[in-house]
């Protein structure tokens, strides 16, 4: 149950703690992004001190403290990119200009929904888990998705929008999520490449945003990248297992990752060249690396995790490259990617099918909730 | 003694269940209900595998949990009828939950205080686990019964429709008078008519005869299982 859990996330308490890591290096950059967190809090304080019209200005509105003394507007202006400049971290209630406000709330948002419909390529495999164990360590994991999708909605409503829009803004084609859950989990060992990929995946491009200068996303993203690296060792053990085991099961993992290879490194987006956000979001830091640094990152992680996997990756050109200090690897089918972003997806038109008959289907459990609810109200009024 | 066949009666209402719940992934009607509904398909899963896990113990034949929840057939299930029935909408849910909970609860009490101190052990840990259940399912009953007039049809409908299979609940033990004492309230209170006693009483689940149901729900529980006999997962 939520309050016996606390605040560690499911998967391990079903999982336990006891194997080995593969994603400890990405796990140790969390923490020191945690580390930072608390100590640029610690700097904000003493320079609130000495500092009255800084930092402080944009918190409690400027002149607060030393009315009249500073234009107010510029005063907000200059906060911001101070803030910015210093690697300090943006309030809900500080000044922020329109466009970054709004650049968040569309990535936050489209970072949850991607948690919420990323749920049901696994929850396929729930009924069908082939162990009890391992039934409950799937049902576990993709409790937490929903989790992560709760955090994201409440760090975009810090912003000002509200859920009930956002997830209207799903259910409607307005915001997208993430095209990787287009596509099917067609095996078992699909819910093994998930979590060793998809989340894999997940992680890298998200363990940068715990250093995101919008404070609710970043402490957002520490929390869900520390569950997202259970996650990616669930899922390793799992293809490690398969892979281990009998011929047919090994024959199960080689074509999973064979199918999930290419649509993984897609997930780092269109390649920096045809990038549009890109570059405002760096100086806003809200990114701090490339679409392609982050993809060379991740296959440069998983050349040596499929090694130990005993599987291979489907890139024939891949290969280490010793003067860039990195593998040489095939891109992924960009047009690919931006046909099933526009919805022509294997599994597009069946996702928001789901998804928006479950949100249809409790209409009347939500009007019940809210009727009950004002009742209550009312009888103690 | 504990017998085999009560332990087996145990697990598989708690294993049936938590398939019916987990059913319910990524499908309520709000996020926060996934995230409960969830857990108490994990809860329930947890209480199946220790279960099941003594149940072959006692049995001594070498049957582990995966053997026991995947190598049986439905004849060879001993769980109640009440689990196995489809989910529903969220009222059948709701009214099964509601009806399960409150027998899971009392049940785990007595053995709890029981003389089995491995079955005292885990009823310890699982009777807790019931009264989260039971909470929630009450203050949904109460939500549906008392909200809207939709609301109110369809949470009336689905406790006349779970009624008669709580009967078998209480076959072989003395529970139900304090299972009245608990279920009655909640239904006044969220204005539903509790159903009257006297009527169709469907048994039959801890001989293994099941419903129709039960058959297709092993068949996709088990399915990848059976598919690579004694492969490891
Ligand atoms: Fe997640
Ligand atoms: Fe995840």
């Amino acid at each position: 149950m939520l309050q016996r859990k606390g605040s560690i996330c499911n998967t391990v308490m079903v999982y336990g703690n006891d194997f080995q890591t593969s994603a400890g290096d990405l796990l140790g950059e969390v923490e020191a992004a945690e580390a930072a967190l608390r100590e640029a809090a610690g700097r904000e304080l003493a320079g609130e001190a000495g500092d009255a019209g800084g930092h402080d200005a944009g918190r409690h509105g400027a002149g607060d403290r030393d009315p009249g003394a500073r234009d107010p507007g510029k005063e907000r202006a200059g906060y911001f990119d101070r803030i910015i400049s210093a690697d300090q971290k943006i309030e809900p209630r500080d000044d922020m200009p329109d466009a970054y406000r709004k650049t968040l709330i569309r990535q936050i948002a489209q970072h949850a929904h991607s948690e919420i419909i990323g749920m049901q390529p696994e929850a396929n495999w729930i009924t069908r888990a082939p162990s009890l164990k391992r039934k409950a360590i799937l049902l576990a994991k993709v409790q937490d998705e929903a989790g992560h999708g709760l955090y994201l909605y409440a760090a975009a409503e810090t912003l000002g929008a509200a859920r009930e829009e956002l997830v209207d803004k799903l259910l409607t084609g307005r915001q997208k999520y993430s095209s990787i859950f287009n596509y099917p989990t067609l095996t078992w060992a699909d819910v093994g490449v998930i979590g060793w990929l998809v989340d894999g995946a997940a992680i890298v491009n998200q363990v940068p945003l715990c250093r995101c200068s919008y404070g609710p996303y970043a402490r957002a993203m520490i929390r869900i990248c520390k569950e997202e690296s259970f996650h990616q060792r669930q899922g390793y053990e799992i293809l490690y297992t398969l892979a281990h085991g009998t011929p047919a099961q090994r024959e199960l993992a080689q074509d999973a990752v064979d199918r999930w290879w290419y649509p993984s490194l897609a997930m780092f987006g269109p390649p920096d060249s045809e990038s549009t956000h890109s570059e405002q979001s760096m100086q806003w830091k809200i990114k701090r690396f490339s679409n392609d640094d982050l993809r060379q990152r991740f296959v440069d992680m998983c050349v040596g995790q499929v090694e130990v996997l005993g599987l291979r990756l489907p890139d024939p050109a891949l290969r280490w490259n010793p003067q860039r200090g990195a593998h040489d690897f095939t891109e992924p089918d960009y047009a690919e990617l931006m046909r099933v972003i526009s919805g022509d997806g294997p599994c597009n038109r069946q996702r928001m099918a789901h998804r928006r008959a479950a949100h249809a289907d409790g209409g009347w459990v939500r009007e019940a909730a809210a009727a009950y609810a004002a009742k209550q109200a009312g009888a103690e009024a | 003694m504990t017998t085999v066949e009560e332990v087996l009666g145990l697990g598989d209402d708690a294993l049936v269940a938590a398939q019916r719940l987990a059913q319910w992934t990524a499908r309520a009607h709000e996020l926060e209900e996934d995230v409960a509904l969830a857990n108490i398909a994990l809860d329930q899963l947890g209480a199946a595998r220790l279960l099941l896990s003594y149940a072959g113990e006692l049995e001594g034949a070498g049957r582990d949990e995966d053997a026991l929840a995947y190598l049986r057939d439905d004849r060879e299930f001993r769980n109640v009828l009440l689990v196995e029935l489809p989910n529903g909408d969220f009222a059948v849910t709701v009214a099964k939950l509601l009806f399960l909970a409150a027998y899971q609860r009392d049940r785990y009490r007595q053995l709890a205080a029981g003389e089995d101190e491995r079955l005292a052990g885990i009823a310890g840990k699982t009777v807790k686990e019931s009264a989260y259940h039971l909470d929630h399912a009450a203050l949904w009953t109460l939500r549906l019964g008392d909200g809207t007039a939709e609301s109110h049809r369809r949470m009336q409908s689905a406790v006349d429709e779970i009624w008669p299979y709580t009967y078998e609940l209480f076959e072989g033990n003395e529970l139900r008078p304090g299972w009245l004492a608990t279920v009655e309230p909640v239904l006044a209170e969220a204005t539903l008519t509790r159903p009257d006693d006297g009527g169709w009483a469907p048994r039959g689940g801890r001989e293994g005869r099941h419903t129709e149901h039960l058959s297709y729900l092993l068949a996709e529980l088990q399915v990848l299982h059976r598919a690579h006999a004694g492969a490891s997962w």
